[in-house]
Parts: C-alpha cells; structure tokens; sequence
C-alpha cells in the first residue's frame, strides 16, 4: 500500500496549481464565471497545452493518463481555485468519445482545438437514465437536454436517446445544429439547455447506457476530488478568518465552541479525502459503482457541513459576494447537485449492497 | 498511489486466520459476538493462547519477549482477531506499562516485570483519573510522600478498569507541589495487596461492573518502584497515552459490529417483513458503512504514513471511530425494537429468548460503548489536541 502520488501526477498538480492561480484570481474567475460563455478561450488553449485535458484519458484512447488518480489529480486543483473551465463536460466528453473509438475526437479536444459536452438529464428523467425521452429517428434526434454542463461552449455535443428500439444510445450533434439556450450557474460555470428538434445526428452506439454509466462515475469522481479541493482552501480560509477576526478584545479562534466546530469539519475532510482515494482506486474495478457512489454521498456530506459552518464562522463578510470563500461554500453546495446528489447515491449503494440479502 | 497489500502482508494475514482457526474456540468467540461479560478466566487463557506464539505483547520489541511486527502487521493483527470475534487483550500491561518500561524502566524493572506480564502472573491496572481530575489530569491529588525509601501514598484513584482481578497497579502520584501542576508528578508501580489500598467496585449504568474505587491510606511503596525520576511523570503519562494508536480507530471491531447488525436486520421482523427491507432503516446502515470505509482509509493513510498531520489523525481517529462505532451500537439496539428492553441475565438470555441470543446485550452494550468517547482522552480533549495542531498555539 502506498498514499504517496506519482512524480508525474505531482508535476501536473503542482503546474496546474500556477496556472490556475495566473489565470483566476478570484476577481477575474468571477469575471470568467458568470459572463458570456462561461470560458475563457485562452486559459483553455493554455490548459490543454499542459496536458490537463490529456491526463482524463488513457494512452491507448489518445491520452497519457486516464486512471482514478488522474482525474482526481487535476479535479482536486480545479475545485482548489474554483475553475470556472467547462472541464466536467469535456471530461464527460472525453471518456464517451474514447470508449467509442472516436480517436479524432479525443484528440481534437485533448489539443484545445474542439471542446464537447454530453446532455443526458431531461426535466423529468433527472437520477434515471431509464427516463430519459429524447428519441432517435433515422438521422435526427428529438427532445430536450436540461443543465447541460459545458454545453454553452461546446462545438460538439454528446446526447443519450432512446433508440427505434428502445435501448439507450448515444449520439453526436454539431452544437451549431441544434438550439442551445446558455446560462451561467449560480455557484460559476456555464451550462445550457439543448432542444433538437429533428437535428441531424450521428449515432456513436445504438446501446451505450455501460459507457454512459462509466463516464458519468468517472465525472462523479472529478466532482468529489474538486469539492475535497475546495474544502481544503475554504478550511484554511476559515482558520486564517478566526485568528485574525477580534471580538471581545480577542481572535474568535480562541473560543472553544468555534474551534471544536472547525475539528468536527475538518474531520470530515479527511475523511472526503479518503473516500475519494478509495473511489479513485476502484475505477477499474467490479466495485467501481460502488466506490464512487460511496464518495459522492460522503462528499455531498461533508460539502454541506464545511460550506454551511464556514459561512457561519465567517459571520457577515461569509454571506458576501466579494469574499471569495463565498464562491468556495456555493460550489461545494452546488456539487451535490451534480450528477446525483446525496440521497440518490444512497439509494445506490443501498441498492448495490441489499442488506436483506447475506452477502 | 497503491491500495493492495503486499504479497507478504496478505501472506501474514492468512497465517493469522490459520492460527485463530486452530486456536480461538467457539465457545470463546461466541461469548464475544454476543457481546457477553468474559470472565477473568477467559481473559488469561487467551493471553497464554497468543503468547505460546508470542503474538502477545504486540507492540514490544522482539528482544523483550514481543513479535516485532511492524504497524501493518500490528494492524493486520488486529482486524483479523475483531473480525473472528476474538477477545481484546487487557491492554494495562501489554500496551500501557510494557511500553512503558522498556522506554524509562530500570534494566531490574525491565528483567523483573516485564515476563510477569507475558506470563500472566501480574495483572496490572491503571491509577490514572480521580474524582477530581479527569480530562484535567494535572491536576491530580494523590500523594506520594518520601519517608526513608519509601513512599507514603495517600488518596483516591477511580475509574481503574478490572481492577478487581489486578495484583499490582500503576499509578500517577504527586511528589510535589512546586510548579506547574505538570512537574509535580511521578509515576510509581504499586502492589495491590499493599496494607493501606482498598478497591471498591462501581456498578455502570448497564449494571456490569468492570471500574473500580481505588482507595490509598498510607501505603508505602518501595521507592525504588519509581518508574523513570521523581517528578517526570507527566513525560511518562504522556509517553503512554500517545504509544499505540495504530488501533485507536476501531476499524475491525467496527466492521464485525456492522456485519452483525446486518445479519439481526435480516432475522427480526418490523411491520411483517426484514427489518433489512425497511429502507429508512437500510439507510442508516448504509450511511454508517459509507462513514466506516472512508475511516479504514484514513486509518491506512496513518499507518502507511502519507498524512501530513500524524499527531491530529490520531485524535481524528479517535473522535470518529468512537462515533461510528456508537452509531453502530444504536442501530444494534434499536434493531430490536421492544425485545432490547429485557434485563440480560443468563436467565433471561437462555430461557426466555426474546432477543436472539446474539443480540440480547445489544442495549447493554449501547450503554457502555457511550464510555468510547469518554475514556482514553475523552472526545472534546482529543479536539482541543487537533486544535492545537490547527492554529500553532
């Protein structure tokens, strides 16, 4: 057993950490965050350049990484500096294309040169691929994709549909085909609605729902390794807070009710960073839905409580738009609303380990 | 990053398996999945069963009589024995005043004491806490006055756990009261059958009885059964609490506790079906297990020594592995529903059988797990520990 992270996924980390503090001060990520297409086209350029794109896919894909650690490697430092990129849409993007053999694809993306995004929620199929009503017909796709990561900047969109005969399939539609309805999120961030409306699509597999199922965990990692970032920053944040801040002519870290609070959450932190090297060391494996199931309840958790008490502990300057560990309690809350939120991944791991049954 | 034993660690589990197959009985395991009071009996036949393999004495040195065994071994070790429903060895010599010794003890003290402990013929238990001073240990009372070469110990220790079944105690004295509380304090090793010592027991809210009253009416003890100097016992007391913590989290114990609980949700009914059927039930069962794996992580990251914060994982670990294993206790108890409500006497358990009989000491022992994050350094001490680590002071 070793904890210790590979020479290369420390270099990436390391770079990847400058970069993103060149790139998103908190002002500029703001900036970046919340207007026009939620993405700057130079920091994307620039991080494709560093290989961050790369390492969310294996080498025989077209990539050089590609692993749990990978991934969560370069999660952890986007949630670290709140990356306002539209990484979990190419991530998603990524692992599709990739296990579909499009080569072309990935490697267009993994330069900077195209960047994807993978529609799969519906209004009313939201924690149930089995519900998802968008359809195929021959060429062209009908239906409408809701909260669309990425897909406000995408040349490319990835799509789950039924197929003719009702399977589940995937497809790809030129983002210029279809209509495309963007919005900046409440936590930064672009997403989008898409309607198709006999758009011309191109059928990437007539029975994909294992390859969605595998892409969709491989992002639920991303998002538990960027909230563990997150948390980490916004812990320290909160730390510095109370040392400085003087009420009662002393620094509020000096009181026990506020310190103890500051140990309860910041052992859930550890225990966020656990789960999530559990999960990313099962990516490969039978377990995997497990595993990561597991992390994402646990981080929903854990985001909430850090999010909820940092605010608190911060007082007044907390609830403020201009202080920056705002911006980190509202992703970690938002993040349980990715991808399924807390209560959905117990049911699935509720579902994958049936008590009732003796294992 | 790498989440697979070695060949050689999984090799060292087996032969751990092999070994409790053959020598862990039934009858003995069964005692402790049903979570039923091990008599004294119990306990030293099974310290005499792990030291015909010098598996006793874990954490000693092999040159002292221990298996050397490294931290992965140790804890190797101690998952496998929770998960075969082994007894816990009484950690008073083994873990407390073993390590003790061979850090601060004289070589006499070392030649003397410490085969007696591995053999079985002293059973030690710890003067630590008194009625005044528990989470502020410091502060403590009892003195030890030096007359010629001995001491005259008078006062009160409490909270000594078997110390029914001890023939020698030892304990935190004050020798001054000079300074800092600290500095006053010296650790000393007292025979029970001392003229002067009385031990009183104390019935628990579970009505078990496994702490007792020491009382101390001038005793008088060799001096030369100071441990280490006169006056550096809080160097020593510290020493001990922060020795062997690669277990502190419970994660074995934890993890049969979980199993055990889903194999009673799947035996007694509520509402005409499993209780495993119930989801709000499966639920919580769930969401402990999701708490316990990330915990054995963040017990592996320790041993495996990543963590960037030793010190504070250990109080981490503590303060989770007594919560989690609590959350466990409760669902335990309230799995039962009404049957938990029964007085567990062998009566009880054997002949009536409302309970299943695995689980008929489930609200007994929901009871005395609330001890977990009291002792050992209660919960809000192991807080304040991290929050030292936390902002430098």
């Amino acid at each position: 057993m070793d904890f210790t992270p590979t020479e290369d996924r420390r270099m990436i980390a390391d770079s990847f950490r400058r970069f993103l503090a060149d790139k998103f001060p908190a002002e500029r990520r703001n900036e970046i965050a919340y207007e026009g297409a939620c993405h700057d086209a130079d920091a994307w350029a620039g991080l494709a350049e560093l290989g961050i794109l790369g390492a969310l896919v294996s080498e025989e894909d077209g990539g050089f990484g590609g692993a749990g650690f990978d991934i969560t490697t370069v999660f952890e430092e986007a949630g670290r500096a709140l990356c306002p990129e539209p990484l979990l849409g190419n991530l998603l993007a990524l692992r599709l294309y990739a296990a579909h053999g499009k080569a072309d694809r990935v490697e267009a993306i993994i330069a900077g040169a195209e960047k994807a995004a993978f529609g799969f929620d519906e209004t009313d199929s939201f924690g149930d691929l089995a519900e998802i009503s968008a359809k195929a017909d021959g060429d062209t796709l009908t239906g409408r994709k809701t909260v669309v990561y990425g897909g406000q900047a995408a040349d490319w969109l990835l799509v789950a549909a039924k197929t003719a005969a009702g399977k589940l399939g995937l497809y790809e539609v030129k983002a210029s085909d279809a209509e495309v309805l963007s919005y900046p999120m409440i936590d930064g961030g672009g997403a989008a609605e898409i309607v198709l409306d006999k758009t011309p699509a191109t059928c990437l597999s007539d029975d994909a729902e294992a390859a969605i199922e595998a892409a969709l965990d491989a992002g639920r990692l991303a998002l538990c390794a960027e909230a563990v970032g997150a948390m980490d920053v916004l812990k320290d944040m909160t730390r510095d807070y109370l040392m400085q801040r003087q009420q009662f002519g002393r620094p509020i870290a000096t009181f026990q009710a506020l310190q103890h609070r500051l140990v309860d959450f910041s052992i859930e932190i550890e225990q966020a960073r656990s789960i999530v090297i559990y999960a990313a060391g099962h990516m490969d494996a039978d377990e995997r839905a497990l595993a990561v199931a597991k992390a994402k309840n646990l981080i929903g958790r854990a985001g909430k409580l850090v999010a909820e008490e940092c605010i608190q502990m911060h007082g007044g300057i907390g609830m403020t738009w201009e202080y920056a560990g705002s911006h980190y309690a509202k992703r970690l809350i938002m993040i349980d609303h990715q991808l399924g939120d807390t209560e959905d991944q117990l049911r699935k791991v509720m579902a994958l380990t049936d008590i009732s049954v003796a294992a | 990053m790498d989440l697979n034993y070695t060949p050689e660690e999984e090799a060292f589990r087996q032969e751990v398996r092999d070994f409790l197959k053959e020598n862990l009985s039934e009858e003995l395991a069964t005692k402790v999945r049903n979570g039923r009071e091990l008599n004294k009996q119990d306990m030293e036949s099974w310290h005499a069963t792990l030291q015909s393999r010098s598996w006793l004495a874990v954490t000693w040195p092999a040159e002292y009589g221990g298996p050397g065994w490294d931290a992965v071994q140790r804890h190797i070790f101690d998952e496998e024995l929770a998960l075969a429903n082994a007894p816990r060895t009484v950690p008073f010599g083994l873990a407390m005043l073993g390590p003790v010794l061979i850090k601060f003890g004289t070589e006499e003290q070392k030649a003397t004491i410490l085969p007696r402990i591995l053999s079985g013929e002293d059973w030690w238990c710890q003067g630590y806490s008194e009625p005044g001073a528990g989470s502020d240990l410091a502060s403590l009372k009892t003195r030890a006055v030096r007359d010629g070469d001995h001491y005259v110990i008078n006062g009160q220790k409490t909270w000594t756990t078997l110390g029914q079944f001890a023939d020698k105690i030892f304990c935190l004295v004050r020798t001054s009261t000079e300074g800092k509380p600290q500095q006053g304090i010296s650790f000393v090793l007292v025979d029970i059958n001392t003229p002067g010592i009385e031990m009183r027991p104390i019935k628990l809210i579970e009505g078990g009885f496994e702490v007792n009253e020491v009382f101390f009416t001038d005793v008088r003890v060799p001096v030369s059964n100071l441990v280490g100097e006169e006056n550096m016992g809080w160097t020593i007391a510290k020493y001990l609490l922060g020795h062997e913590r690669t277990n502190i989290a419970g994660v074995g114990a934890s993890s049969e506790a979980l199993n055990q609980l889903k194999a009673l949700a799947r035996k007694v009914k509520r509402n005409g079906a499993p209780l495993a059927k119930d989801p709000l039930f499966a639920a919580k069962v769930a969401e402990v297990e999701i708490d316990l794996e990330a915990m054995r992580l963040t017990n592996l990251r320790m041993l495996f020594g990543s963590s960037d914060a030793q010190g504070s994982v250990s109080s981490m670990l503590k303060i989770k592995g007594t919560v989690i294993r609590q959350a466990i206790n409760d669902l335990s108890r309230r799995a039962l529903g009404p049957a938990a409500a029964p007085f567990p006497s062998e009566e009880v358990i054997g002949n009536y059988g409302v309970a299943p009989a695995e689980a008929a000491t489930n609200a007994a022992n929901y009871f005395n797990n609330r001890k977990l994050s009291i002792f050992g350094g209660s919960n809000e001490i192991q807080r304040n520990i991290i929050t030292k680590e936390t902002f430098g002071a």
